[in-house]
């Protein structure tokens, strides 16, 4: 039998029909992840068919982009006040209920961002293919999961049929060698691989991630890469498994265990890449090379070491109009900017090991006045972690403020919103013109960096507060 | 859906490279729970200023773009979120088509299933489009031609199945539903 890549082998066993010159193929999706934002749509069309949704089992909602990270309006103290926000949530609670799918609603202990609550329930596991209406499923392909995003006539495929129209993406193979210096994080690592392939370059691909850097990472680590290879433009992207993500899944509440899971591991050990297995396209980066990145401009492969300078390209128009409303200039240090917000938290770096590495920064020191750093912990569980383990403390007693989870100012769909014209270092994955509220300048950057930059007031390369 | 077969409009210029879905669609118009309506949101921070007054130079609010169903967007169009509000909103607001070198996976594949046709050129017939605004096009879906006056006939590629789709109204949910003695065996085969 010829060698094969991951994806291949994901793709091949998911085929319920392959694909012909005309028909696209249908593949088979084990795990639907619904959210409030992209699913309303998708029961509405359920309902005009008057038919139901295929496998319940297979699909599991949750609340996270427009829920309220302030205790009060969670809990019902007060009322949600954004009325919008309060309609969306309760739709998705009567969809739920009216097709009887399972839903870690507003007020349940282990809700929190979609993509990291799959994971933290052991919902997400190697060889599945899981799809949400959201850009960041990606996310789950740190588990060797086929993962991706889908709109939400898709939603309603999925939900109908638990299937999708699917043309086989190409593959790229991107091998990372070299240790990652200290301060050099796994975000570091993706926005210069996002950099390096421009934000359309994964277009049409599914990136493998490789090498013994990225065999070296936390499964928190490989998440926060893999979460961003739609930042790329990419289908999805995947790491394969191994002992680290068996060891991650090990005792999760809804992972396999005992026979089960015997059975399971020895399906698992058959999915990485063979050796010889081609990629359509490969890329090398060496991680040893790399500093804390900070992005500049308005789109995330628009990024500099946060020791560099603002790139000069004179005849480039984009980049013009991206500085023009970033308020920065070509050729400006970055470091030393400014800033009125930090965001800490996302789908992209909102676990327990981002809170710990954030709070050991910030331990015995203060956010500098006149900064807002927002810490919301990706889902209720991690804020509980967090909060026996003291970070909260940590986090309050120098002047953060401390969250409920949910997606909050990555793209501020509940209200916690960026001023206009204000600068905010985000661990977040887009600094899109408006993400963060109208006007608003993101500058895209890790915890630390991002945590550092807080303390000081304005963009800091975070080795400075490491010894 | 209503079958598509050919569309005959003036183009609308945007040759901004890598727009993203948050700036066809701004996050906070995702909070309804329809999909009507949108088009009035549609580009809405570089459409209106704070106050909700048209900005006068932006392209969609000068006379020419009126009734115009061709959108010419520059490389890598609709990157970003899959929110599949970007689609409902440009087709809401009249537009049938968008041209691109580039155009996003995700959004790509919502458009197709909204009746917006994303059309990829190469950089040539790109940069005649992008240097001609308002030129008249003519979008023959089933020869899969895109005519420009002065340039001719240029092929374009489009996904086989959703071009059938397009061109008899059928519907790809229905397609999909069709299939369900395979999905049973399949499933029968995989979880046994």
């Amino acid at each position: 039998m010829s060698a094969l890549t991951l994806f291949e082998k994901l793709w091949r066993a998911h085929e319920v029909v392959a694909e012909t010159p005309e028909t696209p193929a249908v593949l088979y999706i084990d795990l639907h992840l619904i959210h409030e934002v992209t699913s309303p749509q998708a029961f509405s069309m359920l309902r005009s068919r008057g038919i139901g949704v295929r496998r319940r089992e297979r699909t599991f909602a949750t609340m996270d982009h427009s829920t309220p990270t302030d205790r009060a309006q969670l809990f019902g103290a007060v009322p949600i006040r954004m009325e919008s926000a309060a309609h969306q949530i309760h739709e998705l609670e009567r969809n739920c209920a009216d097709f009887q799918v399972e839903l870690l609603g507003l007020k349940h202990a282990r809700r929190g961002i979609v993509h990291i609550i799959g994971p933290e329930l052991g919902l997400t596991q190697p060889g599945k293919t899981i799809v949400c209406g959201d850009s960041h499923t990606s996310t789950h392909g740190a588990f060797g999961a086929l993962a991706f995003g889908i709109g939400t006539t898709e939603v309603g495929h999925v939900l109908a049929t638990q299937c999708l129209l699917q043309r086989k993406p190409k593959t790229l193979g991107v091998e990372v060698e070299g240790p990652l210096p200290a301060g050099v994080t796994a975000k570091d690592l993706v926005l210069a691989i996002i950099h390096t392939l421009g934000v359309g370059g994964g277009t049409g691909h599914v990136l493998e991630y490789l090498g013994p850097t990225i065999r070296a990472l936390s499964m928190d680590e490989r998440m926060t890469v893999c979460n961003m290879s739609i930042e790329a433009g990419a289908k999805a992207g995947l790491i394969a498994p191994d002992e680290t993500t068996y060891e991650f899944l090990q005792g999760r509440e809804r992972a396999p265990s005992g026979a089960a899971l015997e059975r399971a591991l020895e399906s698992w050990r058959q999915l990485p890449t063979d050796a010889g297995a081609r990629f359509d396209r490969t890329l090398s980066i060496d991680a040893s090379r790399l500093a804390p990145m900070i992005t500049y401009g308005t789109n995330p492969g628009m990024s500099v070491a946060v020791t560099g300078t603002v790139p000069v390209r004179l005849d480039d128009r984009v980049h013009t109009k991206a500085l023009e409303y970033m308020g920065l200039t070509a050729g400006q240090p970055i470091l030393g900017q400014p800033i009125e917000y930090a965001f800490l938290g996302s789908c992209t770096n909102g676990r327990l090991s981002d809170l710990r590495a954030a709070a050991g920064l910030l331990k015995g020191r203060k956010v500098a006045r006149g900064v807002t750093f927002l810490v919301v912990p990706g889902s209720q569980e991690i804020k509980r972690e967090a909060e026996a383990e003291g970070l909260d403390r940590v986090f309050i007693e120098a002047g953060a403020d401390w969250r409920e989870s949910g997606c909050s100012m990555c793209l501020g769909m509940n209200g916690d919103l960026v001023t206009k014209g204000a600068y905010c270092v985000s661990t977040s994955n887009r600094n899109f013109e408006g993400r963060q509220g109208v006007g608003a300048r993101t500058l895209l950057a890790s915890p630390i960096t991002a945590t550092a930059s807080a303390i000081a007031g304005r963009i800091a390369d975070p080795r400075e507060l490491m010894n | 859906m209503e079958p598509i077969r050919t569309i005959r409009s003036r183009t609308v210029v945007m040759a901004r490279t890598n727009i993203d879905t948050d700036q066809i669609m701004p996050a906070r118009f995702l909070r309804t729970t329809t999909r009507e309506g949108l088009g009035q949101h549609l580009f809405a921070d570089w459409r209106y200023d704070a106050l909700g007054n048209p900005i006068a130079d932006f392209v969609l609010n000068t006379p020419e773009a009126a009734g115009c169903q061709v959108l010419v967007a520059g490389h890598n169009f609709a990157c970003g979120s899959s929110r599949e509000h970007a689609p409902w909103g440009l087709y809401d607001y009249g537009f049938r088509a968008v041209i691109s070198t580039e155009i996003a996976d995700i959004f790509r594949s919502n458009s197709l299933k909204n009746g917006l046709l994303p059309i990829i050129v190469d950089e040539a017939t790109h940069a005649a489009l992008i240097a001609a605004p308002g030129t008249e096009v003519t979008i023959d879906l089933e020869r899969s031609t895109l005519d420009i006056p002065g340039v001719g006939a240029v092929a374009f590629v489009i996904e086989a199945f959703a071009r059938y789709c397009l061109l008899n109204g059928v519907d790809e949910t229905g397609y999909l539903l069709a299939q369900s003695r395979a999905i049973d065996a399949y499933e029968q085969r995989a979880f046994a």
